[in-house]
């Protein structure tokens, strides 16, 4: 059986969903950007996949994929840093814990 | 391919005015970091001023369709300039009591400005993505400045982890668009699927729902909204103000360009309009009835601001060039209105330490400059006459009325439009009316510094000009948005 579109598209779009899932039931921050960066890595094979598959020629889907790759390092840069400053703050990254504000 | 930088001087200005201040941070001492906070002032108006000198039109594009310098588009640079030059000068209070490192705060809003002006006349889906990335980031950092104020560490992570689920959903949608269409330049794609419609239904409905949730975030809309009203009350007030307009602004050129650009051709056109329109309804009830109930001003203003967007749509789903200048006008109203309300909110905060709406009570005794700008700019928001607010929304429910199709969306915006004026008049009421012995500051009368008295009367000025005499901006608003494709 030849491995095609199909397939990279089908391996995407669950890899998102695991990350989908993660970012709504884990209670962990660090948890949470893992799982964001699951979503980015399911797009990124995404647009490798149709760079392959769609337009051969052009390198528009390889590039797209390495802009992504550098935005996702550093919002996980910031991303952490916000983190620890919740712990500095909370004493833990539980974000049941996060709940001053409400309504 | 036309490397024309020449059309990217503003966004080239600012960038470099945003190394030019967090450099200029190291070298003045503390007592003297006031400077910081004209500098930035001045690289704001100073960057307007190129943007009104830089030659626009549909065709002046660099580096091919990457960047698209059309009236649209500097017209909203106008608007992220000035909602930026209004937030760094109602900034001066908080600056000075609570924000540590000052260069790093103008720097970065000046960045987070950058980001916006690319994000909104970028015709090309990575400029498009990087550049919204580019205003979103500095954000996260900004709401989260106050370091030991735990609501302000709460709504950076709240923020931070939104955004970027948002920006994720954004990204597979725009994966879809890329892989449909084989191209990431917005035109060219829209070409292509006009040529093989039908076999990529499917895919185009699920990019369109993925990026119109993705950018639902960015602006706040019903679903997508539940971050705004924590972020908001969390965030320093002048970087709230900004979130609520520039951000806004910027988020809504975004997706102009995109279902304009994109989705109104092809089988996908059948969808947008329906999708967006129940969008819109959706944010003028929750964000309207939910504004009833909150007791913290900024509180009240983020579920207004979300009310707000609602009505934004109502023009954008019109998909005329009547509805685009209603938005366009709209977008200027409110830019007056809210950042003017803002400057009071930070302007209080600063006197009494406290965002409470009970806490207004007698403020037209202590200052009346105070409240006399504040009841222009709630009512410019809730859309009485003579003000920019209710020109703007006749403009929109216009537009949307001579579409034809979309009389019940005009119905349901005039009815959440009543309910506001409630909890916009509430505040009202509670300034003029109330008499209430208020323990905190009962000092007499206010003085306020220079640039938050100059982002006051900026936004009073805005509101009651563009109220009394619209004919200048209506002119502007349908000349910035001739040029505009369908």
């Amino acid at each position: 059986m030849q491995v095609g579109l199909v397939h990279f598209l089908s391996l995407a779009a669950i890899l998102f969903g695991i990350g989908l899932y993660g970012v709504l039931t884990r209670r962990n921050a660090i948890g949470i950007l893992m799982c964001i960066e699951l979503m980015f890595n399911a797009v990124n094979i995404n647009f490798i996949t149709f760079a392959k598959f769609i337009t051969p020629e052009k390198l528009t889907g390889q590039v797209f994929a390495v802009f992504v790759i550098v935005i996702a390092a550093a919002e996980a840069t910031v991303g952490l840093a916000i983190v620890i400053l919740i712990y500095r703050n909370f004493k833990d990254v539980f974000i049941d814990r996060m709940n001053i504000m409400k309504w | 391919m036309n490397i024309r930088l020449d059309l990217m001087i503003p966004e080239l200005f600012l960038f470099c005015w945003a190394i030019v201040v967090l450099t200029a941070d190291l070298f003045f001492i503390k007592e003297k970091k006031n400077i910081l906070l004209y500098m930035s002032q001045f690289g704001f108006l100073a960057a307007a001023a190129l943007v009104i000198f830089t030659p626009t039109g549909p065709y002046e594009m660099a580096f091919k369709w990457m960047f698209i310098n059309d009236p649209f588009a500097s017209f909203f640079k106008i608007v992220i300039l000035l909602a930026g030059f209004m937030a760094v000068s109602s900034s001066y209070e908080a600056v000075q009591k609570s924000i540590e490192h000052k260069g790093e705060f103008f720097g970065l809003v000046i960045m987070s400005a950058v980001g916006m002006m690319f994000l909104v006349s970028s015709g090309e889906l990575v400029s498009l993505y990087v550049a919204l990335e580019l205003s979103t980031i500095p954000l996260f950092i900004l709401t989260a400045f106050q370091k030991r104020y735990l609501k302000s560490s709460e709504a950076g992570l709240k923020y931070l982890i939104l955004g970027a689920f948002s920006s994720a959903l954004l990204l597979y949608g725009i994966s879809f668009m890329y892989g449909m269409t084989g191209t990431t330049v917005l035109i060219a794609g829209s070409i292509n699927i006009l040529q093989y419609s039908n076999s990529m239904h499917f895919g185009l409905v699920m990019a369109l729902a993925l990026v119109v949730a993705g950018l639902g975030f960015k602006l706040a809309l019903v679903p997508f909204h539940m971050w705004a009203p924590d972020v908001y009350e969390g965030a320093p007030t002048p970087i709230t103000s900004y979130l609520s307009v520039a951000s806004k602004a910027a988020g809504l050129g975004a997706l102009v360009r995109i279902i304009y650009g994109f989705f109104t051709v092809g089988t996908a056109s059948d969808y947008w309009g329906l999708l967006i329109a129940i969008l819109a309804a959706m944010a003028m009830i929750v964000g309207n009835v939910a504004a009833i109930l909150q007791s913290n001003i900024k509180r009240m203003l983020a579920y207004s601001s979300i009310a707000q967007a609602g009505y934004i749509l109502v023009g954008f789903v019109a998909a005329s060039q009547l509805g685009l200048s209603g938005i366009s006008i709209y977008i200027f109203a409110y830019l007056f209105a809210n950042m003017g309300a803002f400057a009071v909110v930070v302007a209080v905060g600063h006197k009494l330490n406290s965002d409470k709406i009970e806490d207004y009570a007698g403020m037209a005794r202590r200052s009346p400059l105070i409240a006399g700008s504040m009841t222009v700019f709630l009512l410019s928001l809730a859309g009485i006459p003579p003000t920019a607010g209710f020109i703007a929304k006749y403009k929109v429910f216009m537009a949307a009325i001579e579409n034809g199709t979309l009389l019940w969306l005009v119905m349901i915006a005039v009815a959440t439009t009543v309910v506001s004026i409630f909890y916009y008049a509430r505040v009202i009421k509670e300034m003029f009316i109330t008499e209430r012995e208020v323990a905190a500051n009962p000092e007499g009368r206010w003085i306020l510094s220079s640039p938050i008295t100059i982002a006051i009367l900026v936004g009073l000025l805005g509101t009651l000009i563009i109220g009394i005499f619209p004919q200048p901006f209506l002119e502007l608003a349908s000349t910035v948005t001739q040029s505009f494709v369908y």
